[in-house]
């Protein structure tokens, strides 16, 4: 997984609560038996009118979320299904920072599994940078490190992460490599318990 | 002793290792696999040459892309490939399989109990979100992403925090023709989309002891519609009355002992949750859905609401985008809205109780004209068993489609979907947007509304249908 220390980038805003998973990666592109390639169906019947043609009344079709690598949400990001395809089409398409005032949880735990960074910001903040964003091309500065976000006016918020997550994250960790340092606990677990 | 409830004693349970500033370790006991989100947490196990730990605790099915109609040939040659890649996996990594020739084959979160792997106490992931179904045993279900997947295959275990758990009371006895539908439905609807996120849920309170499995599992499958990644309930004498004898559940004394144990596990009295929330039975009336998330629901006699109801802004732009998906106007009644679909299936309700409930109401009546009904059992097993009752004569008389098993029209990924801009009565679990097919529109309701509504052509208060005229 690709290590996040501090990442610079231009942001989109999804001013959407709920936004299920089923939306962020509608399920006839879930019979891929691969992990890569999802990007281009992210968003996929918000994205793209019946003609094929980009909707340009969707967010991130306006000319300010181009190339966008910070994506700026709603409460309950992520709800419903677990599929990982959601996650897989959000990284593919250029996202590394998710920010909202609240996701669900399975999807926040798959973010962290593919090097993007969820991070839970109080409300007013998220409103305060989806107000920045607005129909105009904002560049942020999240540092994973300190935990800090910051633009180039001033703007600054500080959020919480999970220290094992963060870890993982800045390193670039793969988890099943770290959790086998522990074999040994799950075999005298074994051993305690019979299945 | 500190009284505590299910949650934290299975918790403790299975903690392999708690150190300071990591989520637990956390060890499962049934890891149930399918063909949609494991294809790539086999390939990273072969890319890094590791093994399944334990295969003797993993079972794996295909009902995602399962065709309902003929399952002898699949003319979807991804979904084929999808299905082939998990039978071939499954063989390489010695992992048992139900696949579509096998008679326990199923909807993974239906055939788990339904041959007693799902058991109280244990941990059981599966990556699919409704694995908090098999809660309904007084197991630590949840589903888990595809990465979770892999690790649990290599290590047989996974990092989580130690949930909050909030109990979840519903109080008194249910109205007749009320169900554990409605009940879950009434609960999201109160308390919105998101309130169990970060909380395990225990369901408690009388109307929940009054319920078969069949009907807790309703519930728990649908915990994740709240939020919460699990929801249980303790077990008692019905939960054992229901493993005894089936296929993976010890027999004789030993199933005794294991009984005794479960008993064992329920809430103490005196235990604290950090959250309760609350539901009177008596307010609780058969529900249906407006809207494009599972909290937008109202009883039967109710109306669509007005943006203008919502608190802000997000909130009035949440309920217009329904709105304007689901084609619906503020102050319309529930019962004015007509239906062109009917889908009776999925692991929310696809089970013998379902059917009956269904066949129930299609007895001696008709489909309306220009509906289109199908039910879809949840397993083989569902099927033969219902064929057995005659039900499928029933429906077939009725004008119903029944079908084979499989997930079919809950999410679409099989050739079975609501084309563009109609509109499906649904017993499924999420009424999202193009979930039963691009541009289509679902209503969420009881196996037995939903019957209700293919016989009316719209929906009707299941309470009030008439008496089938006597043709025949």
């Amino acid at each position: 997984m690709e290590p996040l220390v501090k990442h610079e980038g231009n942001t989109a805003v999804l001013p959407r609560v709920n936004v299920d998973t089923d939306q962020i990666i509608p399920k006839q592109f879930l019979k891929r038996v691969e992990r890569s390639g999802f990007g281009q169906f992210l968003f996929f019947d918000w994205r793209f009118l019946a003609n094929g043609k980009d909707n340009p009344d969707f967010e991130l079709n306006q000319d300010s979320a181009e190339n966008a690598t910070i994506l700026i949400a709603d409460h309950n990001f992520g709800c419903g299904s677990s599929r990982e395809h959601a996650p897989w089409a959000l990284q593919d398409y250029g996202f590394r920072v998710i920010i909202a005032p609240s996701f669900a949880d399975i999807f926040y735990n798959n973010c962290f599994k593919n090097g993007i960074l969820p991070i839970r910001l109080q409300e007013e903040k998220v409103y305060e940078l989806m107000e920045n964003g607005k129909d105009k091309v904002y560049n942020l500065t999240v540092d994973l490190e300190n935990q800090k976000i910051a633009d180039k006016d001033g703007f600054e918020a500080s959020f919480t992460i999970d220290s094992y997550w963060k870890e993982m994250l800045l390193n670039g960790w793969d988890e099943i490599s770290l959790t086998l340092q522990y074999e040994n606990k799950i075999t005298e677990y074994e051993d305690k318990v019979t299945l | 002793m500190q009284p505590k409830t299910i949650i934290e004693k299975i918790w403790e349970k299975h903690t392999v290792l708690s150190e300071q500033g990591k989520p637990d370790l956390l060890y499962i006991d049934l890891h149930m696999v399918h063909e949609v989100t494991s294809p790539q947490a086999f390939e990273g196990l072969r890319l890094t040459d590791r093994k399944v730990r334990r295969p003797d605790l993993t079972f794996a099915t295909m009902d995602h892309n399962v065709p309902t109609d003929n399952r002898t040939s699949i003319k979807d040659a991804i979904a084929r490939k999808q299905m082939e890649t998990l039978s071939n996996n499954c063989n390489e990594f010695g992992i048992e399989i139900a696949d579509l020739d096998s008679p326990d084959n199923g909807i993974v979160h239906v055939i788990g109990p339904e041959l007693g792997l799902t058991q109280p106490g244990k941990t059981i992931v599966c990556g699919d979100s409704h694995t908090s179904t098999h809660g309904a045993f007084g197991a630590l279900a949840f589903g888990i992403g595809t990465s979770e997947v892999e690790h649990v295959l290599a290590t047989q275990t996974i990092w989580q925090s130690k949930p909050k758990t909030m109990e979840v009371k519903v109080n008194g006895r249910l109205a007749p023709g009320v169900t554990a539908k409605d009940i879950i439905l009434a609960v999201i609807a109160k308390y919105g989309v998101d309130f169990g996120t970060g909380y395990v849920l225990e369901y408690t309170g009388e109307a929940i002891r009054g319920l078969t499995m069949e009907e807790r599992m309703t519930i728990c499958n649908m915990s994740i519609e709240a939020g919460a990644r699990a929801g249980l309930i303790s077990p008692d004498q019905v939960t054992v009355d229901y493993l005894k004898g089936r296929e993976k559940v010890p027999s004789g004394e030993e199933f005794d002992k294991k009984a005794s144990e479960w008993l064992a596990l329920s809430t103490d009295e005196g235990a604290q949750y950090d959250a309760v929330v609350e539901i009177d039975s008596e307010e609780i009336e058969p529900m249906v859905t407006w809207g494009t998330n599972p909290s937008q629901g109202v009883g039967i006699h109710g109306t669509v609401p007005s943006p203008e109801d919502a608190e802000n802004e997000a909130g009035r732009k949440a309920i217009q985008q329904s709105l304007d998906y689901m084609d619906l106007k503020p102050g319309t009644k529930m019962t004015d809205i007509s239906i062109e679909h009917v889908f009776i299936g999925s692991c929310t309700n696809s089970r013998l109780s379902d059917l009956r409930a269904a066949a129930e109401i299609a007895k001696g009546r008709k489909v309306a004209e220009g509906v289109r009904a199908m039910v879809v059992p949840g397993s083989q097993k569902v099927k033969i068993a219902a064929e057995k009752e005659g039900l499928d004569k029933i429906f077939i008389e009725a004008g119903f489609d029944w079908r084979e098993s499989g997930c079919s029209m809950c999410l679409s990924m099989n050739p079975d979907f609501v084309p563009e801009g109609e509109r499906c009565a649904s017993t499924s679990n999420r009424n999202f947007e193009g979930r039963q097919g691009k541009g289509a529109r679902t209503h969420l309701v009881s196996p037995a509304m939903a019957a209700a509504a293919a016989i009316s052509g719209k929906f009707v208060d299941v309470r009030k249908l008439e008496e089938p005229s006597v043709t025949q």
